[in-house]
């Protein structure tokens, strides 16, 4: 089920150059997993903007958003006190009942906000859990010490290898020898693909797509799967590995 | 007390409202936000033949004041939705619906109409010769008068419901098709389809949507409905669904004042889930702000 609710903003600040954190307060039950996603309405642009959901409790929802078009800037403008119209509870979200006891979490870029109420509730399940965050430089970094700070085990990677490994997330995986028996993957469209090719490990990763409705009217983020058409908002964003169709 | 009632060839909507094809599914994903049994009724996705997944994505580019898409008709085919579309429908709407159909051929047509006729939850079957996104598609039927007809003539032939035909914009003169439908036995129009529209990433250097072109819909097109609307109401004497860029119940009141019996209200439904609804609600006060004590007087009013 999804709801539509107004939210207030209580926290929006950059986490780095690009990339902002926005808390907003007002009613999050209609959340059910890490995973999901929102939809804004921002004043002046006609379709609302999805943004996934980086963690929740009973009365909050903090999203992570990069700045890459004209509505993530106009929400980089927004002050603390200014109200947003969401439509919440988007999307399957990850399955946290498919964990196994060594779960790898992976991320790219604005992939990695939804990973962090996953890592969370796996570690609240006495699951263990390695994240690896990768980032194209070490500017771009952000969370880091956020994912440390819940017990995880963090490996960083940077692509022009100012900080950590250098290289792509895979890299790392071949490089650190993380033990792991169900992986979680977001992040962009080379990266999800590289890890599917690298991993023998069953695993959920999540999808992106530009969406139209967002609450799965209007077949704009159609995706083939093994199991017949899927929509990314909808039965998505999180498709099982053995589901996927390049 | 005011009358929002209409009647389109007989049958009598509590209220003139319809969310359009292609933006309210087959009404699933909206009868969770609302109970749909307050509207009008609704027009259900565009149904082919053959089941179809439609055009690679991405399909969707935000514009001003409104939105292009480039779905490409996917849908599950004819055969699917009788046999779960409308069964499933029926447990949660229980008023007749607008069967939307679409071809690639006069056969298909024919054919998927004949079908649907025989389903007593469709009210109104409204044919589709306007959608822009299919290659060889609809648009080579709705962008002439003689091929427009002639998708006409043969649905006639193999139906006994009132058949309305969706008329595209993307034409010279929508009047002359119009006229040509009517000719050939059209219970009712419906106007305005999308308009074809186009947007390209200035950083990809790239078209947004992956099939270049798509459908332009929302508030940004409004105006150009409202005036073929217009110009098509008074030109026919069959009734006429107005679609296109309606948000508002100010909007409904001004497409029927342009010619309009019903409106269809399309994008709005996608940017805001209870959009149908707030408009439905919003009727009858905009009507007494107006002056307006039965729906149906002002249908066409404007000379």
């Amino acid at each position: 089920m999804y709801k539509n609710a107004i939210y207030t903003i209580r926290e929006n600040r950059p986490l780095t150059d690009v990339v902002w954190r926005m808390v907003l307060e007002g009613d999050t039950q209609w959340i059910t997993r890490p995973g999901q996603f929102v939809n804004i309405a921002l004043e002046g642009k006609y379709l609302r903007r999805p943004i996934s959901v980086s963690d929740y409790d009973d009365h909050t929802i903090t999203l992570i958003y990069k700045i890459v078009g004209a509505g993530t800037r106009q929400m980089a403008t927004m002050q603390q006190g200014e109200q947003l119209d969401l439509l919440t509870g988007l999307g399957n979200g990850f399955d946290v009942s498919n964990a196994a006891a060594r779960n790898l979490l992976v991320g790219g870029g604005v992939g990695v906000p939804p990973l962090y109420n996953l890592a969370k509730k796996l570690l609240a399940e006495g699951r263990e859990v390695a994240v690896v965050l990768g980032f194209n430089t070490a500017a771009e970094i952000f969370y880091e010490e956020e994912f440390r700070a819940l017990g995880c085990e963090v490996v960083v990677t940077t692509v022009d290898g100012s900080h950590g490994v250098k290289g792509f997330v895979t890299t790392a995986l071949a490089e650190c020898n993380i033990a792991f028996d169900y992986f979680y993957a977001c992040g962009p469209l080379p990266m999800l693909k590289a890890l599917y090719d690298h991993t023998e490990q069953d695993g959920e990763l999540s999808f992106e797509e530009r969406m139209g409705c967002g609450f799965g009217a209007c077949m704009g983020c159609s995706c083939k799967t093994k199991y017949g058409n899927k929509r990314i908002c909808k039965e998505g964003p999180v498709l099982k590995k053995g589901e996927i169709i390049w | 007390m005011v009358d929002t009632s209409v009647v389109l060839s007989g049958w009598r909507l509590d209220n003139p409202v319809i969310p359009a094809s292609g933006t309210f599914g087959f009404g699933n994903e909206f009868k969770d936000f609302y109970d749909i049994n307050i509207l009008g009724t609704f027009s259900f996705k565009g149904t082919t033949k053959e089941p179809r997944f439609g055009n690679p994505t991405p399909r969707i580019a935000e514009c001003t004041a409104g939105m292009i898409n480039a779905v490409g008709l996917q849908n599950p085919g004819i055969d699917e939705v009788i046999a779960k579309e409308l069964p499933r429908m029926k447990t949660y709407f229980n008023k007749p619906v607008i069967a939307n159909i679409s071809g690639f051929s006069i056969e298909e047509y024919a054919y998927c109409c004949e079908r649907i006729d025989k389903e007593e939850q469709v009210g109104i079957i409204e044919v589709n010769v306007s959608c822009p996104n299919v290659r060889h598609g609809g648009m080579s039927f709705g962008t002439s008068p003689e091929a427009a007809a002639e998708v006409t003539r043969a649905v006639k032939a193999v139906t006994t419901k009132p058949v309305y035909i969706k008329l595209s914009p993307n034409v010279t003169d929508i009047v002359a098709i119009a006229k040509a439908c009517e000719a050939a036995g059209a219970d009712g129009l419906c106007l305005i389809n999308t308009l074809l529209g186009m947007r390209i990433d200035t950083m990809r250097r790239q078209p947004v949507i992956a099939n270049t072109m798509g459908g332009f819909s929302g508030a940004a097109i409004f105006p150009l409905a409202v005036r073929m609307v217009y110009q098509v109401a008074k030109a026919c004497s069959i009734p006429v669904i107005g679609c296109g860029g309606v948000h508002t119940a100010s909007d409904v009141i001004e497409m029927m004042m342009a010619g309009a019996t019903a409106v269809e209200v399309g994008a709005a439904n996608l940017v805001d889930p209870y959009a149908s609804k707030k408009i439905v609600e919003a009727l009858p006060g905009e009507m007494e702000r107006l002056g307006i004590e039965r729906l149906q007087d002002i249908i066409g009013i404007v000379k």
